[in-house]
């Protein structure tokens, strides 16, 4: 023990007598290690978040085309809508004695960036998130009636763009248009509620009333395939109604493999993306190779780090070789100059991967924000993770590996030799 | 039983022509326990290379070194590790402090190897050369007559049998030479260990009361060339 504490005292003063490439090379290797850990862990975060699925939607409907593009629409606000339904097909659907809710969206309007989301008072009720909770509106506010021009939005729509209960909008013709840009529509929105944060997507949403969106100025209607535009005052027939895409929760699963066999195989006008969770999984298998590639950039970079441990302790070993000689002179063993150093190496992987964490804190926290403030996903950077042990570990048992050598070199110093001084 | 006895001890080296220089060839020497002994050479007389010799430091080509009655040549390089860290003290005319601790660190890191760092104990040593009030200074923050001070508290913080000083005020003005001679025959003296001090500077010699001229106990103090000896590193 008395020994150990020595060798903890020859390191620090040595880690101290060398602060500045001591301080480059835990820089370089906290680096490292943040790299390791954001690598692993914010990609399965991403996946998880991505694909657990905090909202409880087991399928998506919607026009024939690519289910992906179906789901990023529809889920998480990206993408473009690949077209629309007849409201009948919706209807049939929403009937079916399996189904559990059926909710309509029609999309193609946005307000500064956010997705204005035609829909049926239904969302409030039926879609649930995270433990099961449903959308519930700040205190005091409430939801939008279907027969007014009244809002209710996200809770992120509203902290950015300042909208409150009360105020009104005037929502722009197409997605993903800025405050500058675009065909701004002459109806004029009041806000009527502000939904509490959910950590999903739902954040970033704008409802309004699903009539809203087919009485839009210049929206035309193609139920029955010939272009309708909807008269104020006058109810619109079913027929020419369209919705963009249909959330679906099931009964039993047995119902999801039936309509999706009924939809995908026999149909030809609709897609049903089920289940949600495999398409996105699916998304993620498709891009696994590109984890791959970072997990090998993390290696690579770990081993750099390693590499810059040694450099930076062997580039020391000619001007400490009397500093060896002295503690030779004065008792100490081979092994205990030789430990010295493997100690130190170590110290420094240590060090770094201390460091390491915080930056990858730091890192995972401004991923995660990037990530929430463009999807809506929440991501939790802070959830276990083996690779929290496994990298510090490794990276000390990896630093201590790279001592050996300098190490070696302490170990054969000569002591007669080095015990007068070099000019 | 004396405390140190050497015989037949013989240390070669080959020069850079590739002659090989006999060093050392001492037939016999003894220093007794607490005996302080004062020993004349000149710059290349091999005084160095006997110190480390009996130090352990260098392994003779032949002969013995018996400390307290050990055989050096019987031991692993280890125990003979072990055997300096508890029994012996090192003064080097260099002070050879470790420039990166403190005065206080450099004391108890000489006891770590042997019986163990006893921070009040080298607290003592150092307050009794004047030095209290600069144990957390480090080596550059010294004088040089400080800096000496503190490497002869290192030399005896592990309460050794024997003390080895080599031109230990060399580096000294002769005012303060003598005066740290004397403290480090006082302290040799107070804590019973034997001291062997080589100088080439009459002034130390003359304080003692045994003085060895080298040239006498070692009759390749000349520098003999001998064709085929053992050979080793340099000559210091």
């Amino acid at each position: 023990m008395k020994l150990f504490g020595t060798l903890l005292l020859m390191v620090r003063r040595s880690l101290r007598q060398h602060a500045l490439s001591t301080a480059v090379t835990v820089a370089s290797t906290a680096l490292a290690i943040a790299l390791v850990m954001a690598v692993f862990n914010v990609s399965q975060q991403a996946e998880r978040s991505f694909t657990a699925g905090d909202l409880d939607v087991e399928a998506v409907l919607g026009a024939r085309g690519s289910e992906v593009q179906l789901v990023l629409n529809s889920i998480y606000h990206l993408e473009t809508s690949p077209g629309n339904l007849p409201w009948s097909l919706y209807r049939e659907v929403a009937e079916d004695p399996g189904v559990r809710f059926a909710i309509p969206y029609a999309v193609g309007d946005s307000y500064r960036t956010f997705r204005v989301v035609g829909t049926t008072t239904d969302v409030f009720r039926d879609l649930r998130f995270g433990d099961g909770s449903t959308l519930a509106v700040r205190r005091g506010h409430q939801i939008f009636d279907p027969r007014n021009r009244e809002a209710v939005i996200g809770s992120t729509v509203a902290e950015r763009t300042g909208l409150k209960r009360g105020d009104s909008f005037n929502p722009t013709h197409g997605v993903g248009v800025g405050a500058d840009g675009g065909v701004v529509h002459d109806e004029r929105y009041l806000v009527v509620g502000v939904l509490e944060p959910t950590g999903t997507p739902l954040d970033r949403v704008l409802w309004i009333p699903i009539e809203g969106i087919f009485r839009m100025g210049g929206h035309k209607l193609r139920g029955t395939g010939e272009e309708f535009e909807a008269e104020a005052g006058v109810d619109i027939p079913d027929e020419h109604k369209e919705v963009s895409a249909v959330l679906l929760g099931f009964r039993n699963r047995s119902t999801g493999f039936r309509l999706s066999q009924l939809i995908n195989r026999q149909g030809k006008i609709a897609t049903l993306a089920y289940p949600v969770q495999a398409v996105m999984g699916d998304i993620f298998n498709k891009l696994g190779w590109v984890n791959r590639v970072l997990e090998v950039i993390a290696y690579l970079v770990v081993a750099v780090a390693a590499g810059s441990i040694l450099a930076s302790i062997y580039n020391t070993m000619n001007e400490r070789r009397r500093e060896f000689a002295i503690l030779r002179a004065l008792g100490a063993r081979r092994s205990t100059v030789f430990g010295a150093i493997v100690l130190e190496a170590g110290a420094i992987a240590g060090l770094g991967s201390l460091v390491g964490l915080v930056v990858y804190l730091a890192i995972g926290m401004a991923v995660a924000e990037i990530v929430r403030s463009r999807t809506g996903v929440h991501l939790n950077v802070l959830a276990w993770h083996p690779i929290f042990v496994a990298a510090p570990l490794g990276m000390v048992a990896l630093g201590a590996a790279s001592g050996l050598l300098p190490a070696l070199k302490a170990y054969k110093t000569d002591v007669a030799e080095n015990l007068v001084p070099q000019s | 039983m004396a405390l140190l006895e050497l015989r037949d001890l013989k240390k070669s080296y080959r020069a850079p022509d590739g002659t090989v220089q006999v060093v050392l060839d001492v037939p016999e020497f003894t220093l007794g326990a607490s005996e302080q002994v004062a020993m004349a050479g000149s710059s290349g007389s091999g005084k160095t290379t006997l110190l480390n010799a009996i130090a352990g430091i260098l392994t003779p080509d032949s002969g013995s070194i018996r400390l307290e009655g050990t055989d050096l040549a019987q031991l692993s390089e280890s125990q003979r590790d072990a055997l300096r860290a508890a029994t012996i003290g090192y003064v080097f005319q260099t002070f050879n402090l470790l420039q990166g601790y403190t005065a206080l660190e450099n004391v108890t890191l000489g006891m770590a190897f042997g019986p163990g760092p006893d921070r009040a104990f080298a607290s003592e040593l150092l307050a009794r050369l004047g030095l209290g009030d600069r144990l957390d200074y480090r080596p550059r923050q010294l004088s040089v007559g400080q800096q000496q001070r503190v490497a002869l508290a290192r030399a005896l913080a592990n309460r050794p049998r024997l003390v080895l000083a080599d031109e230990p005020t060399g580096n000294l003005d002769p005012v303060r030479a003598l005066e740290a001679l004397d403290m480090l025959r006082e302290l040799c003296g107070e804590h019973g260990a034997a001291l062997l001090l080589v100088s080439h500077d009459r002034s130390i010699l003359d304080r003692f009361e045994r003085v060895v001229d080298l040239a006498q106990i070692n009759r390749a103090a000349a520098g003999a060339v001998v064709a085929g000896a053992t050979v080793g590193g340099n000559a210091s």
